[in-house]
């Protein structure tokens, strides 16, 4: 029987903490005992595939609903899924999800008195090709307001949702945009230790993938969890 | 050797059933088919109050014991049309469940085999990142006393945190109870994988 193939450890300055003081909901939701070590069995290096999965036409466009344009201003944003070793990681699921351009989710517990679009839902998924590489059309978002200290207000985000090809790649984050004044007070993004790490979850503007008289690009690349033991090939 | 550094966690917050909830991804096998069982619980954080906003995801081998994935090497049989892959965002009494077959052993690391098990991955508003677990069954008492992972647990409080327990309930589908703590004094023991 060979033995699976480790992934490798997590660094506690490349993720946040589970409790982090500034973000008050973590306060009654993180364990307080340490999590036990586990080698990885078969179990961990396994995860679902999606292989059946067909996804509608459209559903990797959220400006438009029902034949209908969203409000606001049209994006790309597109990239790839590699892992730490810089392959790509095909066929794998992407899900996001988003609040409108002005700042409001399609979701009953959301209160934000800004308007809600009948012409945006704010969720989408894509399956990433052969080379590792997604891109979904949607609107840009808006900051938004929340409870966690007077005056809170989240920097535009986008959710996304990835599997990988492990149970242990799995990887749920938010995607940010360039130059966002309100990064400075936000505590879920100033949650990661690591201020390479926090400027990794930054998207990129880019002027090539825009389309003229159509819509603005930004791109931004995935990096999920690798082998542990990958042998490094140095091009010689 | 030069590594690419990942990319960061962050919380899915409050609005994620938006992507999240979907008809029917709670059921890996239909309710009525032969060997279904129903894992149900509720999501507690540490003052008691059940978590509304959670999801929490199983991945399984099939009730052969074969993850349906190509770096699973043995020579337990596939079953078409089971994926091992289940959803269910919690309600707003902080509930969930699935349906699904209990899986069968696989193997552990050197000789060794695992007791039938769940893996599953928990998220939520106030959690910045996934905290991982899994279940195990009550009636399997012979195979979770040799289970390699359970066993590098010792307290037997916290061994149970992780074990579903088993309700015949009266001919219908069998059910198994499995409550997640996320805080406190019967706080679910978490995996660092
Ligand atoms: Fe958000």
């Amino acid at each position: 029987m060979t033995e699976p193939e480790s992934y490798s450890r997590e660094s506690k300055k490349d993720h946040p903490p589970a409790f982090y003081r500034d973000y008050k909901s973590t306060t009654f939701r993180h364990p307080k005992n340490r999590a036990i070590k586990i080698d990885h069995t078969v179990t961990e290096v396994t995860g679902p595939l999606f292989s059946s999965v067909k996804l509608e036409p459209g559903e990797g466009d959220l400006s438009i609903e029902n034949g209908k344009e969203a409000q606001g201003q049209r994006i790309f944003v597109s990239g790839r899924v590699l892992d730490e070793g810089g392959r790509p990681v095909p066929n794998t699921l992407i899900e996001i999800w988003q609040c409108n351009a002005a700042g409001r989710y399609l979701h009953p517990n959301d209160q934000h008195p800004a308007p809600l679009d009948p012409n945006f839902v704010g969720r989408g998924r894509m399956i990433s090709n052969e080379k590792g590489e997604y891109k979904f059309t949607t609107i840009k978002p808006g900051a938004y307001p929340w409870g966690n200290h007077f005056n809170a207000w989240r920097p535009a985000h986008i959710h996304f949702s990835l599997f990988g090809p492990a149970f242990v790649t799995r990887l749920v984050t938010q995607m940010y945009f360039p130059e966002d004044p309100l990064f400075a007070f936000d505590p879920i993004f100033n949650s990661i230790p690591s201020e390479s790490a926090r400027k990794r979850m930054i998207s990129e503007f880019d002027l090539d993938t825009t389309e003229p008289d159509f819509a603005l690009s930004f791109k931004f690349d995935f990096v999920l969890r690798g082998r542990q033991a990958t042998p490094f090939e140095n091009g010689a | 050797m030069s590594k690419m550094g990942v990319t960061a966690s962050q919380t899915v917050g409050p609005f994620l059933s938006i992507a999240m909830r979907s008809e029917g991804q709670e059921y890996l096998v239909p309710k009525n088919s032969k060997n279904a069982i129903k894992i149900h619980g509720i999501v507690y954080d540490g003052e008691g109050t059940p978590v509304p906003d959670a999801v929490i995801e199983i991945w399984q081998a099939n009730i052969n014991g074969k993850y349906d994935h190509p770096e699973d090497n043995s020579d337990n049989e596939l079953i078409k049309g089971f994926s091992g892959f289940g959803r269910s965002c919690t309600n707003n009494e902080g509930q969930f469940f699935f349906v699904t077959q209990k899986p069968g052993r696989v193997n552990g690391r050197g000789n060794s085999l695992q007791a039938p098990h769940l893996a599953v991955n928990i998220l939520a508003r106030g959690m910045l990142k996934q905290q991982v677990t899994r279940i195990y069954f009550s009636d399997e008492v012979q195979s979770n006393a040799e289970d390699p992972v359970l066993n590098q647990i010792d307290d037997e409080l916290e061994r149970k945190t992780l074990i579903a327990n088993f309700n015949p309930n009266g001919g219908l589908i069998d059910e198994y109870e499995f409550h997640i703590y996320l805080q406190g004094e019967n706080e679910t023991i978490f995996f660092d994988v």
